[in-house]
Formats: structure tokens, C-alpha cells, sequence
């Protein structure tokens, strides 16, 4: 099952190629890992996938980016981020209650009913991984969260307006090594349900969750394959160079 | 090194003694205001003066209620803030979240351009153009009314609001907007339901802000509201401002009389008005920053 494929995309910011002659399938139900030193297009990449590069007012694109057989450039902006979920790299729950944080979204798509959202938000805090901590204290300031409880919370807000895929940029880089932990569990769990994309600056992390990892330089695509292989036997040097530490 | 030291000094405290200024000068002139202006309790109590119905100053015996003033002032503030308000915040979500760059640029230094018109060219504009249309649209014998001293005002208020909104606006995260996006809102569910109330205190102290200024507006308002101090019972009539009142007057009341400490004690129910509406508006400011 593919649930995305991306056929010769080039993006341009201004002057800059930021990405360049992509083509690529992201399987479905699966963590695909991307790694890359910064400015390798990996960030660009993710925020493809839910057309949030469009905000930026000199962005520019050729080529197309298909999820279901459908060009997303071709399907309503918001129906592809409903689809198309994205937890940022720093928490960021909104100045609200811990229950109105993960039922916003759901609100947002017309949901009024009380007992609706009570449902989708304690389904949502489940799945996060969070439901057991705030169960209690539903209505508490998201602000009063650890960080990592935070992060996950963020997490739920996501899944809350249940999308298809779970794009993740850089998810634990401001967090301790408790809470990622925690992350990257709710992470492994989730993947039997959902599409991830994971944009990680920890390439120990990539390595520990991704079934396949995909490794960018510079706009391009350098090498993609099962994290196995391109973890022992990458086919390209400068895979193996970054892997190794010896720049990025 | 030594005359370094010496030069560090003295700038320091030129600076500070500069800085020191500003608090003296205000001290300086309430102290004045209150002094002339206590004067006039002698013969009125100050419930007397606030809540008289009649402002005769020159007749004999004088008869000095400024409540008519009050209530004009209060007329024409209301009135070019329920104009001024939701035109200028709409206005700056236009310009902070909707306009592409270009237009935003012509927006931005549009309303710049509308904060420099003196006041007195505002007014004399109004006087030819509005004065008129207000006359002949709700066929009144007169233009000169307290409508048409709200919407010269709410035009001068709206250069404020829009460019202290406009920041508050643009001062929430970029991330909220993300966050939002992320989740499949629409521009217009950002824009009221995270941005908006994100910048909520910023755009109040906007409105605090433009309200203060038309409280304190004086040469417009005494060219086109028509200066009459009875009290007003419709936003169609004539009426006359604290402020206009002061202009006015000033230069006609002998000095010493109770007529002139009467105008003073105007003067500090003028500033205690703005003082407030300042306050408020930096506290609306302050919770935003901290």
C-alpha cells in the first residue's frame, strides 16, 4: 500500500531550490524516518504533505504529490490537513483547558455535541498515551503539562480529527529522554492505524522507529530504503559519512 | 580614563534628568490644574458641578453644570467608536493576516498618511463636505451634529487602532497560526478563533488607545458638532464637547472669575477621563507581554 507518491516535485522558495527532482512512494502503515543535515529540504519535504509550504508567499512548485491517487494540490487545503495530521517540533498547546486543546480541531470540523467530543477526546488521550495522567484534571490550563506531556497532548489534538497520516517534525528535540521515550512508544503503537512521516534530527531515533528511512542532502533525495539496510549497508557514501557523524 | 569616567557621569545623568522631565512637567501641570481649577468649588459643590443640567457661565449669578458637556462628549466618543472600532480592527486583520505584501504596503502607509492630516483640515473638510450630507440625509435644520463630529473622529481615531491592532495581531506566534492550519481549519477559523483572541488584549489597548485620542480631540470637533451645551437627546442634534468648551471660552473668561476656574476644573475632568482611558489601555497592553 502506498500512501503517497511523489512524482518529479522541485519546490522553490524565491530563488532557492529547496527541493529538487523528487520522486518517491511513502508506504502506507508504516514510520518512514527522514534524516538530513539542516537546510537538506527534509522540513520542506514534510510540510509538502500537508500544504503548509503554501503559506509562504514566494513558494513554488512543479511536479505533484498524489495521496490515494488523488494530486493534493487538486483537493481542498483543508480537507488535506484534516487528512493529513502534523505535530511540531516544539509543543504547542494553545492557551486553553487540556479538554478544549484536543477537542479544538474537532470543533473546527462542526463537531457541537458534548458527549461527541467528550468520546473523540478521551479516544484521542488514549491513543497519545495520555489519558491515565490527565484523566482527572480534564480541565486544567494545557500550559500546567510537563513538556513531554505537552508534546503528546499535541499529539492527541492530532489524531483527535482522525487523519490518515501523522507527519512529525522533529517531535522530541526539545524534550528529555523520559518523555521521548514516551513519544516514540505512542509513536510505534500508532503505526498500525496510520501513516508516519517522521523529520528527526536524531538519526538514533530514526534508527529506532522507522521501517524505512530516507536520507536527504542538499534538496535531494540521497538514499531510501528499509532502516535496516540503510543503517548496515548503505549503498551511498555520504549516507554512510552522515550516519557515521562525520558531518551534518 | 579619568575624564572618560567624568563624561560617563554626566551623560548619565543629563539622561536621567531628561528622562525625569517628563514625570516633572506632568506633576507640574496637574498641580496647576488643580489649584485653578479647585477654586471653582467655592461656589459649587463638586456634585453640583458635575451633575448641573445648565452651563451658563456668564450669567448672573453664573450657573456652571457641565453635565450637558459630559454627555456631549460622551455622544460623540461613543458614537465614532461604534463606527471606528469595527472598521479599524477589521482593517488591521485585513492588513496583518489577509492583504498580499503589495496591497499591504499602500494600506499601511495609506493610514499613516491619514494620522498626519492636522486636525483642523479634518474639521474643515468635514464642515464643507459631511456637514452638508448630514443635513440633507436626515433633512435636519442643521449638519453641525454630534453624528457628524463621530465620524470625522472615528477617521481619526482609526489610524491608531489599526497600526497598534495591526502589531498585536502580528505579535501572536506564527506557530498558533500553524498549529491551526495543521489541523484543517479554515483562514477564517484562525483567524477568529486563534488569532483574534491571541491578540485580544493588544487590540483593546488599540481601542483604549483610539478612544483616548478622540476624547482629547478638540479643533474638529468644535467645527462641526455644533457647540450648543444643552443636553443632546438624540446623536442628530447639536452638542458641545469638554474640550470644544475650553477652546472656546478660554480666550473670552477673565482671569480670576468663576468662569475661568470653572474651564479649569473642565480641564481636570478632561484629564482624569484620559488618564483613566490611558491606565487601561496600558494595563491591556502590559497583560499582553507578560
Amino acid at each position: 500500500m502506498v500512501a503517497f507518491s511523489i512524482r518529479d516535485l522541485n519546490i522553490w522558495f524565491g530563488a532557492v531550490h529547496a527541493l529538487s527532482n523528487l520522486t518517491m512512494d511513502i508506504p502506507a502503515k508504516e514510520i518512514l524516518s527522514v534524516i538530513g543535515p539542516s537546510n537538506s529540504g527534509k522540513t520542506t519535504f514534510l510540510r509538502m504533505l500537508n500544504r503548509l509550504n503554501e503559506l509562504n508567499v514566494n513558494f513554488r512548485m512543479s511536479g505533484a504529490v498524489d495521496m490515494g491517487g488523488k494530486d493534493i494540490r487538486k483537493m481542498e487545503t483543508e480537507l488535506v490537513r484534516k487528512k493529513v495530521g502534523m505535530v511540531f517540533a516544539l509543543p504547542l498547546p494553545l492557551p486553553l483547558s487540556i479538554f478544549e486543546n484536543v477537542a479544538y480541531g474537532v470543533r473546527i470540523h462542526g463537531v457541537k455535541n458534548r458527549n461527541k467530543l467528550e468520546v473523540s477526546v478521551e479516544r484521542a488521550l488514549r491513543q497519545a498515551y495520555l489519558w491515565e495522567e490527565v484523566k482527572d484534571r480534564l480541565e486544567l490550563s494545557a500550559f500546567k503539562l510537563s513538556g513531554g506531556q505537552q508534546q503528546r497532548l499535541c499529539i492527541a489534538r492530532t489524531l483527535a480529527v482522525e487523519p490518515e497520516v501523522i507527519l512529525f517534525d522533529e517531535p522530541c528535540s526539545g524534550l528529555d529522554p523520559v518523555s521521548t521515550a514516551k513519544v516514540e512508544e505512542a509513536m510505534m503503537k500508532l503505526k498500525t492505524d496510520y501513516t508516519i512521516v517522521l523529520v528527526t534530527n536524531n538519526v538514533k531515533q530514526a534508527a529506532r522507529v522507522g521501517d524505512k528511512t530516507a536520507f536527504f542532502l542538499s534538496g535531494k533525495l540521497v538514499e531510501l530504503d528499509k532502516t535496516d539496510t540503510v543503517f548496515t549497508v548503505p549503498r551511498d557514501k555520504r549516507t554512510d559519512d552522515y550516519i557515521r557523524g562525520k558531518f551534518g | 580614563m579619568n575624564i572618560r569616567k567624568v563624561k560617563e557621569f554626566f551623560i548619565e545623568k543629563l539622561i536621567f534628568i531628561c528622562g525625569l522631565a517628563s514625570i516633572f512637567f506632568v506633576v507640574l501641570i496637574f498641580l496647576f490644574l488643580l489649584r485653578e481649577g479647585a477654586a471653582v468649588f467655592n461656589s459649587v459643590s463638586p456634585a453640583g458641578f458635575l451633575s448641573g443640567r445648565s452651563w451658563y457661565p456668564i450669567s448672573e449669578p453664573p450657573q456652571l453644570g457641565i453635565l450637558p458637556l459630559i454627555l456631549g462628549s460622551l455622544m460623540v466618543t461613543v458614537g465614532a467608536a461604534v463606527i471606528s472600532i469595527p472598521v479599524g480592527v477589521a482593517c488591521a486583520v485585513y492588513i496583518a493576516e489577509i492583504a498580499p505584501p503589495s496591497v499591504k504596503e499602500a494600506l499601511k502607509s495609506g493610514i499613516e498618511l491619514l494620522a498626519a492630516i492636522p486636525s483642523v483640515v479634518i474639521g474643515f473638510i468635514g464642515m464643507v463636505t459631511l456637514v452638508p450630507w448630514v443635513k440633507s440625509v436626515f433633512r435636519l435644520p442643521t449638519g453641525l451634529t454630534a453624528l457628524s463630529g463621530s465620524i470625522m473622529l472615528a477617521f481619526m481615531a482609526m489610524p491608531t487602532i489599526v497600526s497598534v491592532a495591526e502589531d498585536a495581531l502580528y505579535s501572536v506566534p506564527k506557530s498558533y497560526k500553524e498549529g491551526a492550519l495543521a489541523l484543517g481549519a479554515t483562514h477564517w477559523q484562525v483567524i477568529h478563533r486563534v488569532i483574534l483572541p491571541a491578540a485580544a488584549s493588544g487590540i483593546l489597548a488599540a481601542v483604549m488607545l483610539g478612544i483616548g485620542r478622540v476624547i482629547g480631540e478638540t479643533m474638529a470637533v468644535m467645527m462641526i458638532t455644533g457647540n450648543s451645551a444643552v443636553i443632546p437627546n438624540s446623536i442628530l442634534q447639536p452638542v458641545r464637547t469638554l474640550t470644544a468648551t475650553i477652546a472656546a471660552e478660554m480666550g473670552e473668561a477673565v482671569v480670576g472669575s468663576e468662569h475661568y476656574f470653572a474651564l479649569f476644573a473642565v480641564g481636570i475632568v478632561l484629564f482624569v477621563i484620559s488618564f483613566a482611558v490611558n491606565v487601561t489601555a496600558d494595563l491591556f497592553l502590559h497583560k499582553r507581554t507578560s
